[in-house]
């Protein structure tokens, strides 16, 4: 870098001329910086240390051992572990009930939190209202929306709210989260997941529309284009880009890490029970199994991996904004 | 970066204020670690010890439990009461350093086998005799005694008398009378059964294989439960489940009387606990069945659930802790009565005290006590909860999901003798 600091500048018109005084200064400049560097970044490396890295390495050994209610196992299993929960069982069917929970809610996520922020975007009057009112749910914490969606909107109950609206127009009680054939649980738990996650995209987007220069609108209409689709599927879309791949890669992780409203909602059932559920009951729940717990884990780190690098792929994510 | 531009004042704000972040994080993190669910270590030299209960649903049982452990002079009891996922959050604290001395659970061979859990053969053996036979099988492992049975709790299923007088039919005898029965009883918004939030195939997973006549495991450890009278009564709960009468989604699940009582249900899958807060609500309205046996070697059953004391081996001070079982589970019987009794109803494992429990002993309650003798099923201690999830999920995917309950079963059995052989 060529640009120099007012403090810089300072110093160095301040300092006495000369080389020698120069490498000084270098020398005692980078040794107290290095210093700074490790007071400051120790003790969060330490953290990064203590609480992911040795945790992931533990998680290692264990998937290795018959770890059965201990966490300092004896019996060593190889790879038996991996076969066992890779082979078509509840950790498959799990992952299947997670890529289909995806599929259904990031691009409904995606959808909707566009359209809300275009909304938002527009509107003349009482704007600060309104971006708060949409990103008011997600300050709302999962286990508190499970509920409210559990025990009054979604009870299966003849009283529960979504129920008794139905009741003025004469259909019968529905067990929202109790029936797979039709699956009514998918309603409930996109709902839940669309209601607390939305605001929070849509301020996303809201931030970059901001960041797109008039100048190009402006430039798009006298060159022709309509004011509506036309522009937004050329310029608006584009432009949003970066800021898509990212909320794509956020909604995916977010996605994948679905745990909350799977645990409060429904019980411990075989049909939506995504990674994450199925892994808790496995080791830290009743199973207190933490070789298989352990091997999921690893199975489900290396599947989030392997997504986020091929985004990063197909679509440049981290790449410097062109 | 050029040495020029170390001193940045901005690099150092941001610095700070990670490193700030971070020690606020450790904080916090040691603030959750502080939470040891103990009563701050001993004090004036007696022995803490820490013991855990599930969250009963009947009021007053809290207060007893504390009021038992104020009462013993030996050591600081402190007594953790744990809502929601008991066995979960017990699992974690048995692994880790920050579980309980004493505890509640149900017998599971793995726990012994492990050594998580400490023998009680010492401390029982004076009133061994006074524990029925299989209360105490259910608790051994190898010949040893791990757990002191608490509470005996079958469960059956709950009929309002009303509802089926004024629907024409009689209590369900078979497990086809009880579809008919269930299908004729649901109308004018009351359902007709309820078998909790998984339509049954949690709770009557085992229940439903004892009334097909299967076993879950033979006597020496291998699997009983594929047989064919195991399909065919997931077949039959299949039709069940399909008639549509069932109540899916009430606010509370099977084990709490609520849907009951509220009449949201003519009948329920319930606990002999329940039986005093249904009295209470619905006087005599309501009478009580077993699960009705299906197919041609068919039974009825009741399920006999209950709660077990235990010893964690853990335990800061383990013959501390044992003392204390001993002393209240073993020798307090006053207590013991007032816990059975007193708040839900609970038959008392011991013969003494059950002979002397009177509210056991007239009506509706001895009734439910004869079926716990005649048609009560207990806990295999060799079925695990990893088996007991495999079977769950084995009803959920046939009954729930309507998946071949012949490669159901055959699934199951894979998986559970992976984990017998775990245990073996």
């Amino acid at each position: 870098m060529t640009t120099i600091t007012t403090g810089g500048a300072r110093q160095g018109a301040t300092a006495p001329p000369g080389p020698a005084a120069k490498a000084r200064r270098d020398r005692h400049g980078t040794r107290g910086s290095t210093r700074t560097f490790w007071l400051f970044a120790g003790p969060f490396l330490a953290g990064l240390l203590l609480f992911v890295y040795v945790p992931v390495g533990w998680s290692f050994y264990l998937s290795l051992f018959q770890a059965q209610n201990t966490v300092t196992p004896t019996k060593f299993v190889g790879l038996d572990n991996y076969a066992d929960i890779l082979t078509e069982g509840p950790f498959t069917d799990s992952l299947w009930t997670f890529t289909l929970f995806a599929l259904i809610v990031v691009p409904l996520t995606y959808v909707l939190a566009l359209a809300l922020a275009l909304l938002v975007h527009r509107i003349r009057v009482a704007r600060a209202f309104f971006r708060s009112v949409f990103f008011i749910p997600t300050a709302c914490s999962y286990v508190v929306a499970s509920m409210v969606w559990k025990l009054s909107i979604f009870n299966g109950v003849r009283f529960g709210l979504a129920n008794t609206v139905l009741g003025w127009f004469g259909i019968e009680p529905i067990a929202w989260i109790g029936t797979v054939s039709p699956p009514w649980y998918w309603l409930v738990l996109v709902t839940v997941r669309l209601w607390l996650q939305l605001g929070f995209y849509m301020i996303l987007f809201l931030a970059a529309l901001q960041q797109i220069p008039k100048e190009l609108y402006e430039a798009a209409w006298t060159d022709g284009a309509r004011p509506g689709w036309q522009t937004f599927r050329h310029i608006t879309l584009p432009q949003l880009r970066t800021t898509s791949v990212a909320v794509v890669l956020l909604m995916l992780i977010a996605a994948y890490q679905a745990f909350d409203e799977f645990y409060n909602l429904l019980p411990n059932t075989p049909y939506a029970r995504p990674p994450l559920v199925y892994l808790y009951y496995t080791a830290l729940g009743q199973g207190q199994d933490f070789g298989h717990g352990s091997a999921g884990a690893l199975v489900l780190s290396a599947l989030i991996t392997m997504v986020t690098l091929l985004q990063g792929r197909i679509f440049g994510f981290g790449k410097a904004d062109r | 970066m050029s040495p020029e531009q170390k001193p940045s004042r901005s690099f150092g704000r941001r610095s700070f204020l990670r490193a700030s972040g971070t020690v606020a994080a450790a904080g916090f993190l040691a603030a959750c670690g502080g939470n040891t669910g103990r009563g701050g270590g001993s004090t004036g030299g007696k022995a803490a010890i820490s013991q855990w209960y599930h969250q009963y649903g009947e009021a007053g049982t809290q207060q007893a439990a504390l009021r038992y452990a104020k009462a013993y002079s030996k050591a600081d009891v402190s007594v953790q009461w744990i809502p929601g996922d008991y066995a979960s959050k017990l699992s974690s604290g048995l692994v880790s350093s920050n579980g309980p001395d004493v505890f509640e659970f149900h017998p599971d061979v793995q726990m012994a086998k492990s050594g998580q859990i400490v023998p009680l053969d010492d401390i029982i053996a004076d009133v061994k005799s006074d524990f029925t036979e299989k209360d105490l099988a259910a608790n051994s492992v190898d010949g040893k005694v791990y757990g002191i049975r608490m509470i005996d709790d079958p469960q059956f299923l709950y009929y309002r008398k009303s509802l089926l007088e004024k629907a024409g039919v009689q209590p369900p005898t078979t497990f086809d009378e009880l579809i008919d029965v269930s299908r004729k009883l649901d109308k004018g918004g009351v359902k007709g059964l309820y078998l909790g939030l998984k339509g049954g195939s949690d709770i009557l997973a085992s229940p439903l294989i004892w009334a097909t006549g299967s076993e879950l495991l033979t006597a020496d450890h291998k699997v009983a439960f594929d047989t064919p009278a195991t399909v065919e009564g997931l077949k039959k709960m299949r039709k069940l489940y399909t008639s549509k009468t069932l109540l899916l989604g009430a606010p509370t699940d099977w084990w709490d009387p609520s849907a009951f009582i509220q009449g949201l249900t003519a009948m329920q899958w319930c606990g002999l606990w329940a039986m005093p807060g249904i009295q209470k609500a619905l006087g005599d309205d309501f009478g009580i069945v077993p699960l009705p046996g299906i197919g041609s070697a068919g039974r009825p059953v009741v399920y006999n659930g209950g709660w077990s004391t235990y010893v964690s081996a853990k335990a800061k001070d383990v013959d501390a802790a044992k003392a204390f079982v001993k002393w209240l589970w073993i020798e307090q019987t006053k207590l013991q009565e007032d816990w059975c009794t007193s708040y839900g109803f609970h038959i008392p494992p011991r013969k003494s005290l059950a002979a002397k429990a009177t509210k056991l002993q007239s009506g509706t309650a001895a009734e439910a006590v004869k079926l716990f003798e005649t048609k009560g099923h207990y806990d295999d201690p060799y079925w695990t909860q990893a088996m007991v999830t495999i079977s769950q999920d084995m009803v959920n995917n046939a009954v729930v999901s309507g998946k071949n309950p012949e490669s159901e079963v055959a699934k199951a059995r894979t998986r559970v003798e992976a984990e017998l052989k775990k245990i073996a």
